[in-house]
């Protein structure tokens, strides 16, 4: 056994702190080490041959990287091990820079005496380490989409279009989510409709797209490349595959309700199409209202239906499906106004949310695109837009920003001012964030050349008084207190995740923040993945944002999708928990330590077993079985030893 | 302060507008005009805080201030204002409205001979061509 230590310099990194001519002499006297050496950076091409030719010339048979974290450069150091001829599980990094250099910049005596040691030790777990080969996975090559807003429909579309089939799952009758119910987008100000439904409709026609609406993920297991989901279709009462849209019983339902659509500012029926561009074009009974649920009769939809679409009796169904990825873009609500006490609990008539605007400013909304407001109908003249109502407010609300608000409220105050051009608009904001390729010049047009009055300050209360909506808020800027008699105000409450989004993470086993958005694998580098592989993230599901945004976001998750889809098969590495079955008492410790569900028990055989691909080689396991049965490979309990005591 | 439609939007306003040829409502308050000018330590508001005054409507609070007669006219603001806006115009304007109704200009005989011995002439051709 012949095993090579290549110290790294790092630069300064390591090389200022750790006194490696030392460590080189020191282990020069070490037995059992083939060739020693150090180089200013190890990962550089000059740094890999220098590694790739000690194997060959010196018939090294195991290596030691003496560097930085194994999270940087394993896999780096690994392959050029294996492009020498040795398995790549005979190199091992020992981590001098995050867990000597680093930390112990003050102390380089001890730190060249830890370096040592860690070097040791390493040395000691290679001449144990076996040969190992990757595992191989076979991958189905589907995917599954969660949620059908603008990022799961281009996540959908960019999978498909790709050639492979996707699963997109919403649980509203129709796709587009919010954006359907936008009037105007920012910064262009086209109509939401107009670049939505182009989409849409390639959606529901698209070959490779099965679309599910009005469902659920009803439960899901497996792992990346072989997740097992079954989708419940909630029964919809009515057969859409007879159905033709024609919409004959929205006309003679006699039952009328509030819009969820529109957000409660105009009715629906009881049997309804969401609105009339809606993907796919098919009604919904609401059984909460419908008169046949609720008192046994009327049916009056049945009757007159040309096809015979009606199915009182429809049940929810359960679809199976086999996918190799997932992609969650289940997008975001509005913090309740009914939360906000100061601002009137959401009672008074005439202080709406940011969501009810765009239905008040859209052409297809309730008032055809008029803005009047709810109370009496009347255009209203003076309108207050309230900005970071729950957002930034750590005491009453969140504490972070919501990202869109500035700019929906600036173009809020713009299309207000373009339909009543003698209107005056208040908005009062915090700070104006506005970052986004023409964003501040659109914000600059509101105050400049439309006239909308910005007021730096937070609004401490609203009411109603006489007709008006009184709001009590303050000008820091020129240090004066304001108050204005309003008609209409409006609130840019605060974006939260999507209802039952946490209770979906727990289901899919990814991890959420505090706030229930979901937690991507690295803020930076790796911003559309989960934890788990092969469950990717889009849109508000992650983070408040925008249109552009989250198309972005939707674009690369499908990427990553594609990537994996790439080949067969995936590797996983072979460095996971084995059990000796002659040990294994069947007891099942392992199984509740386990984090990722790898370990189950075998009831017939009384014996637990590993589920590799699952198996993240945390080790957890290990320590907690008590008959010494379970073992990490190339870090059984004599590596363990024997790296011991090598340092002591 | 109650702000209204009529309180923003006034005679006053539009017609100081129209005279210094700027548009207030461009200001976005960073204050880069305060910061640089010479003349604050005798000013009682900054000079942002008067376009703040005028972009609410307090056209009559932004001529009682004294910080439209401090001023030197240097330029300084409008040389730097990011905006582009001439803030010495609008200081200008100011001026002039405050002037406009005939009676409050500058009269020689009401100054008094001990001081006209001490200011500098520079100083009274300036204060002639501020305050008429």
């Amino acid at each position: 056994m012949k095993t090579g230590v290549f110290i790294c310099h790092c630069g300064l990194n390591i090389g200022g702190v750790v006194d490696i001519p030392k460590v080189l002499e020191d282990l020069s006297g070490y037995d059992s080490l083939g060739y020693v050496t150090d180089y200013r950076y190890m990962c550089s091409d000059p740094g890999q041959q220098l590694i790739k030719d000690a194997i060959r010339d010196k018939g090294l048979t195991g290596v030691v990287v003496a560097a930085c974290s194994p999270a940087m450069h394993e896999s780096t150091f690994r392959k050029t091990a294996e492009a020498a001829g040795l398995n790549p599980f005979r190199c091992e990094m020992a981590n001098i820079r995050e867990q000597c250099s680093w930390p112990h910049r003050g102390e380089p005596e001890k730190a060249t005496q830890k370096a040592l040691e860690i070097i040791k030790a390493s040395a000691e777990k290679v001449r144990k380490n076996q040969e190992l080969s990757s595992l191989s996975i076979p991958v189905t090559r589907q995917a599954l989409v969660i949620g059908a807003g603008i990022a799961g429909m281009q996540a959908a579309l960019d999978i498909a279009d790709a050639g492979y089939r996707v699963s997109l799952v919403d649980r509203l009758p129709y796709i587009g989510g919010h954006m359907a119910q936008l009037s105007e987008t920012f910064p262009t100000l086209d109509c939401s409709q107009c670049i939505l439904t182009p989409k849409s409709s390639e959606v529901g026609s698209h070959p490779n797209i099965d679309l599910f609406t009005n469902s659920e993920i009803h439960s899901i297991s497996g792992y990346v490349g072989n997740f097992d989901v079954t989708i419940r279709r909630k029964a919809a009462y009515v057969n859409w595959d007879v159905c033709n849209g024609c919409g004959l019983c929205m006309e003679k339902c006699p039952v009328k309700t509030d819009s969820d659509f529109e957000l409660g500012l105009a009715k629906t029926k009881a049997i309804s199409i969401a609105f009339p561009q809606a993907v796919p074009n098919r009604p919904v009974i609401n059984s909460e209202v419908c008169r046949h649920f609720t008192q046994g009769k009327c049916g009056v939809c049945e009757k007159v239906c040309p096809v015979g679409a009606i199915d009182f009796k429809e049940e929810d169904t359960f679809i199976d499906r086999k996918v190799g990825a997932v992609v969650v873009a289940t997008g975001y609500d509005l913090h309740p106004k009914t939360k906000v006490g100061e601002y009137g609990y959401g009672v008074a008539k005439d202080v709406i949310d940011g969501l009810e605007f765009e239905r008040l400013n859209s052409a297809s909304g309730p008032t055809q695109g008029e803005i009047r407001r709810p109370s009496d109908g009347k255009i209203p003249k003076e309108v207050v837009f309230i900005q970071c109502v729950g957002s930034r407010d750590q005491e009453n609300g969140y504490p972070y920003c919501s990202k869109i608000c500035c700019m929906y409220t600036a173009k809020h105050a713009r299309l207000y001012k373009h339909k009543v051009p003698d209107g005056q608009p208040y908005v009062f904001y915090m700070d104006i964030r506005a970052g986004g390729k023409g964003y501040e010049e659109f914000v600059q047009r509101a105050t400049e050349e439309e006239g909308v009055l910005y007021l730096r300050g937070r609004v401490s209360r609203v009411f109603e008084e006489d007709g008006k909506t009184v709001v009590f808020g303050v000008d820091t800027l020129s240090n004066k207190k304001v108050e204005i008699h309003a008609d209409m105000v409006v609130l840019a409450t605060a974006i939260v995740p999507a209802r039952g989004q946490t209770e979906l993470a727990r289901l899919l086993k990814i991890s959420t923040d505090e706030w229930g958005f979901l937690s991507e694998a690295h803020p930076k580098l790796r911003p559309v993945e989960s934890l788990t592989r092969g469950i990717y993230i889009a849109g508000c599901a992650q983070a408040p944002k925008d249109i552009p945004d989250s198309v972005t976001q939707a674009g690369s998750a499908a990427a990553k999708v594609l990537a994996l889809f790439s080949s067969d098969t995936l590797s996983h590495t072979p460095e996971v928990a084995v059990v000796d079955e002659e040990l294994c008492t069947g007891c099942g410790m392992c199984i509740d330590v386990c984090a990722y569900d790898a370990r189950t028990l075998d009831a017939r055989r009384s014996l637990a077993v590993v589920n590799e691909v699952l198996c993240e080689g945390c080790g957890a396991c290990q320590v907690a079985c008590p008959s010494g049965a379970t073992c990490q490979r190339n870090m059984d309990t004599a590596q363990v030893m024997s790296m011991i005591d090598a340092v002591i | 302060m109650k702000l209204s439609r009529e309180v923003i939007h006034t005679e006053d306003k539009r017609k100081l507008q129209d005279i210094s040829g700027e548009e207030i409502l461009s200001c976005y308050q960073c204050g880069k005009c305060s910061a640089g000018c010479a003349m604050t330590s005798a000013m009682d508001l900054l000079p942002h805080q008067v376009i703040r005054l005028l972009q609410l409507g307090q056209v009559q609070e932004a001529l009682d201030s004294k910080t439209i007669w401090v001023c030197a006219s240097c330029l300084a603001c409008s040389a730097r204002c990011p905006r582009g806006m001439s803030l010495a115009n609008v200081m200008e304007s100011l001026r002039s409205t405050f002037l406009r109704p005939g009676d409050r200009c500058l009269n020689p005989a009401e100054i008094p001979y001990e001081l006209l011995e001490i200011v500098p002439e520079q100083a009274l051709v300036a204060a002639f061509r501020k305050y008429t």
